[in-house]
């Protein structure tokens, strides 16, 4: 079996189009920079975007326009965030269809109305024609949570101090709710943005920087409001375990929309409260998940994290979970 | 330089098909009752499964339920969005019906986040005119607590004709967003211009500019191009479709405009359509001036320029 | 590397308005017939690749996340592929992959498209601002590409329509096919209405409702199996822009490179000779000549006298689309897995009236876009 790392990472928090393919160009560049790899070295390109975030079908056939796909590579798409691009090249190069990949994901989020969108998520019949927005559902989750003694407002608002240092806890209380019991504070910030992950099996490694994948799991929950323990996610955890578990992590990226979120996902991982988490400061709808391992491989290439967990979710109320685990080490 | 956006709506009625177990469902909405679906452990699911979790078996067992219930969690909207369910303050909670093991989600009309509370007791109102839908339970409204348990009708779910089809609205509202190149050539089209740009690693000249699709590369020059020039290939729409903004029939050709590398799709009019051809060289015809903006609309067709054919090897790398 | 094989193959009648079903009712009757035919329970599933074409075909972001449940997903990994049209064959392809990597011993790919949930001409017609009012809807699109290839290659007007009596009198064999008609005649299609001149009614797919599910499994579910498998001896994808200076619109380079790979890692030299059935994506007539020469079955020019001579019928040299094909059922989504499992059928020897006798390498082929991304796999009766 191929060793894989991640050899090159670089996010913009920006989208000037729809369409996203002028915010691309760079962000391909920069990623391949630092990866040491011209744009003809890669071998499979892997994207992840969704059509309603930019109202159009087919919306990511325009971001090939940034790739310069001529002469014609070997490329695909999934309609979910780019973490689980990643997966599908991590296993291309697995089953020894590439030694290169570079895996975008991009979205211009605030494009649409985007709580109003992710409604079309849920049951077509019974649940989306009511139009229950992406926060209000979340709040019903952080209730539930609350109600089950397993945090509090004030925990939640603790995430988010610890995002932002210019916020004390008590100041986040004294705000007013948008869908209680969630502040402004609990929701992550819709934003646009694109990222690209470079990645490579041992042999076109050399002696680049590389945060090697020691494993990466992920599972899927079923979606209905009565069908699972909404204050657990057990998709996290089988993924954590698919991923080889998360012995020896120092730090993690998770990615969790909601401050509550974040507090169920560190249960549901058995992290400890020692383990630092890189802040997730807005959520860039279909490329958050990937800047989430690439932010987890710079904590490994730097030299400050020996070994770091990247999470991923998807869905409503953390229905879908990606774990990526990093090392240091091969 | 400021680019342009505009405002893009989507909408569509959906027609969703909803087989037996969501079709009996809804024919249960329509005529007053509500129906849970019974699984291999024996927990009865409101709203259904279709598919037994467990064995993956279709599920067959229909029961109704009480239409009271209490809510399991809640939430509060001051500003209820465009499509739910009240248009004036109201709660989302989950709702477990008496004689259901699941929570459904809706809404209540508490009219005060004060009177919403988990564990209270809540009913369903139904709409004036059911037709077979979820919205047929218009929404919740808090219960009183003296008025005791809900009314379990406990049939065996049979109910009337089964509802196949339930449509459903969706409109969602976008803003568009150009590219700083686009923008350009949109406000050369407002003066009557037609203006591309050349990639810097190839040397082609896009209309509109864009990323050189071909190199990957942002396009820098900008380049004027003529407002005429020669049709590559074509089709002549015969057929009416959704979404056709012209009335048939109407040839739809690839133009050649001098001076660029690709071809653009447009009307070619002023000519039987049977006399359209390839190499057929045209020119546009704008709209009066007082009209233009920043649109390709300013160009309402092409028409045949009277110039002789361009010989097939010009425009054949462009087929 | 690892081997792997199709273990068993399902899919759905095929029908404009599917109404009898829901969207899970749809997938489920194709998976349960897959499974069947592979002699697979449902604990035997490790993963789940669903592939469709937009979501705004039925008003559903990721569809697949309401359907996970239905889908038997729950609780595994689960992916959603969308690569246009071309997204059934890159279903089976990434499924292929999950199962050569050593990720999974069974996976189970799923697509679908339930058109009359909507419209798809109305989906595909959605303008940005900005932009002309030049719309042609799908026909509209290719129809130029097509007038090209008759300039070009100089193919007399008939061959279309020879296609399309071919391949709606193979879907009459096949009876999950949504357009069934044993009687058309070369003179009744050249008698339908000219849709996009220079296409015609009768050369043109249908809109349909419909599923197609594949059973993937490793060398060692293949060998545990009861019955005849297709091993998948190469896939291959590829991909380029869908307008370039100096595009071929008529002769796309993705798809002639994706078969020069295809042919190269399955050890194919002659893929006329060496071949013995394909499936080839042909929503409209004219694709089928100007594909035979794309995957290099024939030379530039060539592809329309492979069809007028016949041999691309069944009981010809190189039967296509003894199904068939996207003429005659063409749920969008599933469709390219239909050819995909389709060629996997024809090995399999379970393709019932439409079994072309011996056939033991077979080419499922699926394209996208504007004649832009490119997937397909080779299958044999033989490792």
């Amino acid at each position: 079996m191929n060793d894989v790392a991640v050899i090159g990472f670089a996010s913009s928090d920006v989208s000037v189009t729809t369409s996203g393919v002028e915010t691309l160009v760079p962000v391909f560049e920069a990623a391949l920079a630092q990866a040491g790899l011209e744009r003809r070295d890669v071998d499979f390109w892997c994207s992840g975007s969704s059509d309603y975030l930019a109202g159009r079908a087919f919306s990511f056939v325009n971001a090939v326009d940034a790739i310069g796909a001529v002469p014609p590579i070997a490329e695909s798409h999934v309609e979910m965030d780019a973490a689980w691009a990643l997966y599908e090249a991590y296993i291309k190069i697995l089953a020894g269809e590439a030694s290169t990949a570079l895996v975008y994901g991009f979205g211009k989020g605030t494009a649409g109305e985007l709580a109003r969108v992710l409604a079309l998520q849920l049951d077509p019949y019974t649940v989306a024609p009511l139009w229950p927005d992406a926060i209000s559902v979340g709040a019903l989750q952080a209730r539930l949570g609350i109600d089950a003694g397993l945090f509090s407002e004030r925990d939640m608002a603790a995430v988010a101090a610890a995002r932002d240092d210019a916020s004390s806890v008590e100041t986040l209380l004294d705000r007013p709710y948008v869908a209680m019991p969630l502040r402004e504070h609990d929701v992550a910030r819709v934003a646009d943005g694109a990222s690209a992950v470079v990645l490579a099996a041992a042999d076109r490694v050399g002696g680049r920087r590389a945060a090697w994948i020691s494993g990466i799991g992920h599972r899927v929950d079923p979606q209905g409001f009565g069908e699972r323990d909404l204050t657990a996610v057990p998709s996290a955890t089988a993924a954590a375990a698919d991923a080889g578990g998360l012995d020896g992590v120092q730090v993690t990226a998770l990615h969790a929309p909601f401050t509550h979120q974040e507090l169920l996902l560190r249960r549901a991982l058995g992290l400890p409260d020692e383990v630092r988490n890189v802040a997730f400061g807005s959520n860039p709808m279909f490329s958050a998940g990937l800047s989430r391992i690439g932010a987890a491989a710079e904590e490994v290439m730097s030299g400050r994290a020996s070994a770091a967990a990247a999470h991923a979710t998807a869905g409503p109320l953390l229905q879908q979970n990606l774990v990526c685990v990093l090392r240091s080490e091969s | 330089m400021d680019t342009l956006s505009a405002p893009l709506t989507i909408a569509f009625d959906y027609t969703r098909s909803l087989g037996p177990v969501l079709g009996r469902f809804m024919a249960g909405l329509r005529d007053g009752r509500v129906l849970g679906g019974r699984t291999s452990d024996g927990r009865v699911h409101v709203p259904p499964l279709e598919y037994d979790p467990d064995t993956h078996e279709p599920v067959t067992e229909l029961v109704e339920v009480s239409p009271a219930g209490t809510v399991l969690s809640w939430t509060w909207t001051d500003r209820p969005l465009e499509g739910q369910p009240l248009d004036r303050p109201f709660g989302w909670a989950l709702i477990r019906l008496d004689g259901a093991d699941t929570p459904l989600l809706h809404a209540v009309d508490a009219g005060t986040p004060d009177a919403m509370s988990t564990g209270m007791r809540v009913r369903i109102r139904w709409a004036a005119a059911p037709v077979g839908h979820i919205r047929d339970i218009e929404c919740f409204e808090p219960q009183d607590p003296e008025a005791g348990a809900g009314v379990c009708g406990g049939g065996d779910g049979s109910a009337g004709a089964v509802v196949e089809i339930m449509t459903t609205p969706v409109r969602l509202h976008y803003r568009h967003s150009t590219s700083v190149e686009e923008s350009g050539y949109l406000r050369g089209l407002a003066e009557g211009r037609i203006v591309g740009r050349r990639c810097p690693a190839c040397r082609k000249v896009y209309v509109p500019p864009r990323v050189c699709p071909a190199c990957g590369v942002a396009t820098d020059e900008e380049v004027e191009v003529a407002d005429r020039g020669t049709v590559t290939t074509f089709c002549v729409v015969n057929v009416p479709f959704a979404g056709q903004r012209l009335t048939p029939p109407y040839v739809v050709a690839q133009v050649l405009l001098d001076g660029a590398d690709i071809p653009i799709p447009h009307l070619i009019l002023g000519v039987p359509a049977a006399d359209v051809r390839m190499g057929l060289r045209v020119a546009a015809v704008w709209r009066d001036r007082a009209d233009w903006s920043t649109t390709p609309e300013n160009i309402d067709h092409f028409e045949p320029s009277g110039e002789a054919d361009a010989p097939y090897e010009t425009f054949a790398e462009h087929l | 590397m690892r081997r792997a094989a199709v273990l068993g193959t399902g899919q759905t009648h095929h029908r404009t308005r599917r109404t009898d079903v829901s969207m899970a009712g749809l997938c489920r009757e194709a998976i349960d017939r897959a499974l069947a035919d592979a002699g697979v329970g449902w604990e035997q599933i490790d993963a789940v690749v669903l592939g469709k074409a937009p979501d705004l075909f039925e008003g559903v972001m990721m569809p697949e996340l309401f359907l996970a449940s239905a889908l038997g997903a729950a609780g595994k990994p689960l992916l959603r592929v969308h690569t246009a049209g071309s997204v059934g064959g890159a279903t089976a392809n990434v499924a292929t992959s999950l199962v050569r990597a050593g990720a999974h011993r069974r996976v189970l790919a799923v697509a679908f498209e339930k058109q009359s949930e909507s419209n798809a001409m109305w989906a595909l017609s959605i303008q940005p601002p900005f932009s002309a009012p030049i719309t042609a809807g799908a026909g509209g699109y290719f129809a130029p590409h097509i007038r090209s290839y008759i300039k070009k290659t100089g193919a007399p007007g008939h061959v279309g329509a020879l296609v399309a009596v071919k391949d709606r009198r193979n879907g009459a064999l096949n009876p999950y096919a949504h357009l069934r008609q044993p009687e058309i005649t070369l003179e009744s299609v050249q008698a339908s209405t000219m849709l996009w001149d220079p296409v015609r009614y009768d050369e043109t797919c249908p809109s349909s409702d419909g599923a197609c599910a594949v059973i993937i499994g490793d060398q060692q579910a293949a060998e545990a199996s009861e019955r005849q498998v297709a091993w998948i001896r190469a896939t291959s994808m590829r991909t380029e822009p869908t307008f370039y200076a100096g595009k071929d619109h008529v002769n796309p380079r993705a798809g002639a490179t994706a078969a020069a790979a295809l042919w190269a890692a399955a050890g194919i030299k002659d893929p006329l000779d060496e071949v013995d059935v394909a499936e080839l994506y042909v929503p409209f007539s004219w694709f089928e000549p100007m594909w035979l020469e794309n995957v290099g079955f024939v030379g530039q020019g060539q592809g329309w006298k492979l069809v007028e001579s016949g041999e691309t019928a069944l009981g010809g040299a190189l039967p296509i689309n003894p199904s068939g094909g996207v003429l005659c059922s063409n749920p969008i989504g599933a469709s390219g897995l239909l050819r995909f499992a389709e060629a996997a059928m024809q090995v399999m020897g379970r393709a019932g009236e439409h079994q072309v006798a011996g056939a033991s390498t077979a080419l499922g082929h699926a394209y996208g876009g504007g004649s832009q991304f490119f997937s397909m796999w080779v299958v044999g009766r033989n490792p």
